[in-house]
């Protein structure tokens, strides 16, 4: 009868308090137990796993300008991270910061290409900023808007907002906008509407590392910031302390959009001079995995959105040395989220292994009892 | 004597964490008996059954069945030892008909036809009323418990548990009920019955087992037993509450209540044309079956609650009347109303789980001041005092309410609502979950707030507190104002039968 | 009684009788419209699997947002697999049988180890399904594209199939003079095997959710966990169960599209988006396998009418975003109704905790 006696072999606990250096130990393994299965499709593709990082570094930051095109690369998903840290921290999940982006950037492209070199470079760049801050804010609102009203799906709807974004500078790039007819390309901007370079870069970097703090103010100090993490706790206990729910989710996506578009409007502005359809290129998306992997903080946030710039930037440079897919990059981000979720739970939970019930287990699954039995049940 | 023993429980043990829910409890229940679990709120009543329904194992002990040692692992291995729990909150899925729930978890195959007979021939044989085609969404909560017992008799369960089942019920559907209880007991089967409620225990039951904190204090015979005998061994002595309650002069209307009425989202009346008022210096206690209204009541009067017609005045002490139908609870402090409200859902509505206590305390005052950043000085200040006062056991003010255990949230709660001096007070089941010292302090800090001058309400569910703690009892029927009676000159066995037929007496 | 029971079904039959005659009407006096549907079956067919997949998952309560990565990876998967078996035989040799078998296993076992990866994460692991769902999307598109450029490398050139095989797998093998009835014949007969194939599996579906046990039993699971636990059912086996096949049957859908819509031939960006259109399509069909077969040939049609029906002085560029428009009209319109049986399941997107309760 003793043998019917189940012992389960992994008990759950829910843990009351963690060493916080334990808590940072466990997320930093997860990061290297990443990189470990990031290794399998570079065996995959036949490189050696260990040259394939070391190239990846090396490609993007050994050069003064591998690190000026790295950080050009961090600029957009660190200030696209800061954008959707506000959403997330209350549980709205805003995919659509590449139409955001885009958005923006067609604000800004637009009072840039109106204008043409009629107002001075110091004005002409602000009104560029504020046009590009307010078409991400629009882009961003109406998703709000809708969540606040009706409780629509956030998700998708942002999600569908991004199609239509680039669908509309596929529009502008081959019609009103087109510059040699039949190119299908929006001109260079005049000089007098990029933004100015400091230490070779644009100066993008400069006003995202402000963002960071100004942000970083706006979600720890501000009553704002604490309605935002009041929403994201529970919806009722927000209405409970007298916030105006519907609002508040209203104008938190119009300053997520808002940043997005000031994104939008550093990328056109800065990065590439010129407005395309591939203006945001992914970071909306990348910016998620930023988000979260630095778990809402904005200090946080530079080192991650670093680390992903590196694996981008090199693992271009990958590509081209060892033939391997620069898609390699993508993966790697997707399995370090994967990490980062999953090692949440050893923080949250005590797992104990009984190792005797596991041995007993096994002695019992070898000794094939078990088919005599299952027969005995089929002969039942 | 052995074969007619059902299930017998040895020294059972069972701990979460550094908690000891249930300690040496030893059980023997007989075929064709009813038992009474008795227990105060906490004192592990559900943790044991769930020992025996599958859902947790003890840590050490014995579960014997027909002298038998067995492992309940799961709920499924339960049924298959013929026990079936009814849980206090139903396991039902909403969507499905009767009978899909009846069927659900069980080997057989599905054929809904069958299953409708079946379920037919047991509701004639214990006396059930019951449609196997209707959704679960169109039933009231007195015919979703019939399903639930259905269910487990279906898969012929020879023991049941009821978890508190009376707690949603009016006394007529009680009584139907323990009826039914009867007929299943002169059947043969075992019946546990978790309960607080002694007039039942004595009514209904042959044996009570006491548990106190965890610890099995003893079982006795029902007919050698008396309230008080019982009381005593649930908690430990002889209670007589004894609460305080100083008389305060010079009351002055606080808040008026005409007519009020609300609908939920599908429309369904929760309370109708409701008129009362309440005072400075006084507590009103509100009765009623679960469900009554009360929440509703609380939700509507600090504009969480959408109003479909009446009127909320609050009076202040220069007279003033002003209107709070239509204003959400922000508008309603910013024209100068102070309200503090404990809800009856803490970590859904009065607190934010995830944060510490600071934070929480700044969920009422974080809208103060012009400035856009938050003030934490004050809150933290708060946070220190409340923690000190109240004794709340927590390793900082930082750390995650909801990390907390029951008891420490609801004085987090308490104690942030009270700080403010409200000139209103509302609470709901301020001291459900809590031991008995808590409770004593929380009905004293409630009384202060009276005599400092404010409007106290208190939503409870003992009568007996209700009866000691306040002035005024507003009793509740069904969403209607059964009556607002002078709790120094009624009776228990009087509110009792208000909570049931609207007016009481007057009303028939 | 049963003078009542005959009146709900008279509604019930009349209303779809009615669209039907209206639809052939139309068909008779647009023509156009006909060949729009007939060629929507393909790119449908593609977002029937792909929202079948998300609905069965969707019923065990799970919401898996990671189905564009899902399908991404069907869709190299599936194209590998017959190109390898080709490879191995020799061109011409190749059973378009055993080819189109093999697509279909390749592109299940891809989606179904995703499946499996966002149960393990969620269910087990207790992660965010949101965040899960959005890694997954990048992961999976991710794997795609470094697969198909893996493949490309290796076969030098385009990663595609014979034009026999092409054939096999677009084969319209229905008899001609089905096609030939007038409206009906080019949309219903004028398929592929695959379109077929979905909706005996939507209507499979569909009785296993309403008619079997286990259908039940799952639909209880992503209703209340809590209900489903304590009547025995084993909560976990079925999330992850559900996932896995919902997995799998999304990515035969990625499958589906690169092997007709896009001749068999890999090319990243042009299934971008269907695996989003396919989970808002799960909300816009009310979790119902059957219409979800419609809806999907409409969203199809939507998808290509830029090609099908000219607009003068309209920017094709702008008819392109028409869907997406649609999608996130038809988001506001579901998200304000209220009728009980036509709600997600109850506990979509929320984790399980036993010890939580």
């Amino acid at each position: 009868m003793a043998d019917n006696v189940k012992v389960p072999i992994i008990k759950l606990a829910k843990r009351e308090s963690m060493d916080p250096k334990l808590i940072w130990a466990i997320r930093v393994g997860s990061i290297i137990f990443a990189f470990i299965i990031g290794m399998i499709p570079l065996l995959m593709a036949g490189a050696n796993p260990f040259t394939s990082y070391g190239i990846i570094i090396s490609g993007s930051l050994s050069k003064k300008l591998y690190i000026q095109q790295t950080v050009k690369r961090a600029i957009p998903l660190l200030g696209c991270a800061l954008a959707i840290a506000p959403c997330f921290k209350m549980k709205f999940w805003n995919i659509g910061a590449e139409g955001q982006i885009t958005m923006g950037a067609i604000f800004a492209s637009a009072i840039a290409i109106w204008s043409g070199t009629a107002i001075p470079r110091p004005i002409l760049i602000l009104l560029m900023l504020i046009a590009g801050v307010i078409g991400g804010a629009i882009w961003g609102f109406i998703p709000g808007f809708f969540k606040a009203k009706f409780n629509t799906n956030e998700t998708l709807f942002t999600l569908m907002m991004n199609y239509i974004a680039i669908g509309i500078v596929r529009y502008l790039q081959g019609g009103p906008w087109e510059g040699r007819p039949g190119t299908q390309i929006i001109p260079m901007f005049a000089k007098n509407a990029r933004l100015p370079n400091l230490f070779g870069i644009y100066i993008g970097w400069v006003i995202v590392l402000i963002m960071v703090v100004l942000v970083h103010i706006y979600m720890n100090f501000t009553k704002q910031g604490y309605e935002v993490a009041v929403i994201g706790d529970s919806l009722n206990t927000a209405r409970y302390a007298g916030m105006n729910v519907g609002w508040i989710m209203m104008r938190t996506m119009l300053i997520s959009g808002g940043i997005a578009g000031c994104v939008g409007w550093m990328l056109v502005s800065g990065a590439n001079g010129t407005l395309n359809s591939d203006v945001a290129g992914g970071v909306g998306f990348t910016s998620i995995t930023v988000a979260w992997l630095s778990q809402l903080n904005c200090f946080a946030m530079i080192l991650i959105a670093s680390i992903l710039a590196i694996i981008g930037k090199g693992s271009g440079t990958l590509q081209t040395r060892l033939n391997v897919p620069s898609s390699v990059a993508e993966i790697i981000s997707g399995v370090l989220l994967f990490c980062m979720l999953g090692c949440e739970f050893f923080i949250n939970y005590r797992m104990s292994i009984n190792f005797k019930q596991m041995g007993t287990n096994i002695k019992y699954f070898f000794s094939f009892q078990w088919i005599h039995k299952s027969a005995k049940k089929e002969a039942k | 004597m052995q074969n007619n023993c059902a299930i017998e429980l040895k020294d059972i043990r069972k701990t979460f964490g550094s908690v000891v829910a249930n300690d040496g409890v030893n059980l023997q229940i007989n075929k064709g008996e009813i038992l009474c679990l008795l227990g105060e709120n906490g004192s592990g009543k559900t943790t044991l059954m769930n020992m025996l329904s599958g859902i947790y194992q003890p840590d050490s002990g014995v579960i014997l069945k027909d002298g038998v040692p067995i492992s309940i692992r799961s709920p499924k291995d339960s049924f298959a030892y013929g026990i079936g729990m009814i849980h206090q909150h139903y396991h039902l899925v909403d969507v499905f008909t009767a009978a899909q729930n009846i069927v659900l978890g069980l080997d057989e195959k599905l054929d809904l036809a069958k299953v409708n007979d079946k379920v037919k021939e047991i509701c004639d044989k214990y006396g059930f009323d019951v449609d196997p085609k209707m959704k679960i969404y169109d039933m009231s909560v007195s015919q979703k418990q019939t399903i639930e017992i259905v269910k487990t008799l279906y898969r012929g369960a020879e023991i049941l548990i009821l978890d508190e089942p009376t707690a949603v019920l009016t006394p007529q559907e009680t009584d139907k009920l323990f009826a039914v209880l009867r007929n299943m007991k002169d059947d043969g089967k075992a019946i546990i019955l978790i309960t607080h409620k002694l007039a039942e225990v004595l009514d209904v039951s042959d044996k009570v087992a006491i548990l106190r904190k965890g610890k099995y204090i003893g079982t006795v015979n029902t007919k050698e037993s008396t309230a008080q005998s019982l009381t005593d061994m649930m908690v430990g002595h002889a209670v007589t509450l004894n609460i305080d309650r100083p008389l305060c002069e010079n009351k002055k209307e606080r808040l008026r209540l005409e007519n009020v009425t609300v609908f939920d989202n599908e429309g369904v009346k929760k309370l109708d044309g409701v008129s009362f008022d309440m005072k400075t210096g006084e507590i009103l206690g509100v009765a009623g079956v679960a469900g009554s209204g009360q929440k509703e009541l609380l939700e509507a009067i600090t504009g969480l609650y959408p109003i479909k017609e009446g009127s909320i005045k609050f009076i202040d002490d220069a007279g003033t009347e002003k209107e709070l139908v239509g204003k959400t609870p922000r508008q309603i402090r910013e024209i100068g109303v102070g309200m503090g409200f404990v809800p009856e859902d803490r970590l859904g509505m009065g607190l934010v789980g995830s944060m510490g206590m600071t934070n929480n305390m700044m969920l009422r005052s974080w809208k103060k001041g012009k400035s856009i950043f938050v003030n934490r000085k004050s809150p933290e200040e708060l946070a220190k005092n409340v923690w000190k006062e109240l004794d709340v056991v927590t390793p900082s003010t930082a750390f995650p309410v909801r990390r907390m255990s029951g008891g420490n949230i609801q004085k987090v709660l308490v104690g942030r609502e009270i700080a403010a001096s409200p000139p209103v007070l509302l609470t709901a089941y301020a001291v459900r979950g809590l031991d008995i010292n808590t409770s004593y302090a929380i009905y004293n800090l409630l009384t202060e707030q009276k005599m400092n001058g404010a409007a106290v309400m208190y939503v409870g569910e003992e009568l007996d507190v209700l009866l000691e703690l306040c002035d005024r009892i507003l009793v509740l029927c069904g969403g209607k104002v059964s009556g607002v009676v002078d709790a120094r000159r009624i009776t228990k066995e009087e509110i009792g039968f208000m909570m049931t037929t609207v007016g009481g007496k007057n009303g028939r | 009684m049963k003078k009542l029971n005959s009146k709900v079904s008279y509604k019930k039959i009349i209303l779809p009788i009615a669209i039907i005659v209206v639809c052939f009407i139309l068909g008779l006096i647009f023509p156009s419209l006909v060949y729009l549907f007939a060629a929507a079956g393909a790119y449908g067919t593609a977002l029937m699997l792909g929202t079948l997949g998300e609905i069965i998952t969707e019923k065990s309560g799970n919401m898996n947002l990671g189905v564009e990565g899902i399908m991404y990876m069907g869709g190299i998967f599936g194209l590998i697999a017959p190109n390898m078996y080709e490879m191995s035989v020799g061109e011409g040799n190749a059973s378009p049988f055993l080819a189109i078998v093999f697509a279909i296993l390749s592109a299940f076992a891809i989606g179904a180890f995703a499946g499996l990866l966002f149960s393990f994460i969620t269910v087990t692991l207790r992660a965010n399904q949101n965040v899960t769902g959005l890694a997954m999307t990048t992961f999976g598109t991710g794997v795609a594209k470094f697969v198909g450029e893996l493949r490309r490398h290796k076969v030098g050139g385009y990663v595609t199939v014979s034009n026999d095989l092409k054939a096999a797998f677009d084969n319209k093998f229905m008899p001609d003079f089905l096609k030939r009835i007038p409206v009906i014949g080019r949309v219903l007969f004028d398929q592929s095997i695959f379109f077929y194939l979905s909706i005996l599996l939507a209507i499979a579906v569909f009785l296993f959710l309403t008619k079997t046990k286990k259908g039940l039993y799952l639909r209880a699971v992503g209703e209340s966990p809590v209900t489903a636990d304590a009547a025995g059912i084993n909560i976990t086996l079925y999330k992850y169960l559900a996932t896995i096949i919902g997995g799998g049957v999304s990515a035969i859908g990625g499958m589906v599209y690169t092997m007709t819509t896009a001749g068999c031939v890999w090319i990243e960006a042009s299934l971008a988006g269907t695996g989003w259109l396919a989970v808002a399509l799960v909300i816009f069909c009310s979790w119902h396998p059957i219409q979800a077969t419609w809806s999907s040939v409409l969203f199809g049609a939507l998808m290509i009418m830029y090609l099908r029906i000219i607009v003068p002085f309209f920017p094709q560029e702008l008819y392109k975003i028409l869907p997406y428009v649609v999608t996130v009209i038809v988001l506001v319109i579901t998200s304000t109704r209220n009728i009980k049986d036509k709600q997600p399941p109850a506990s979509l997107g929320v984790n399980y905790f036993r010890e939580d309760r």
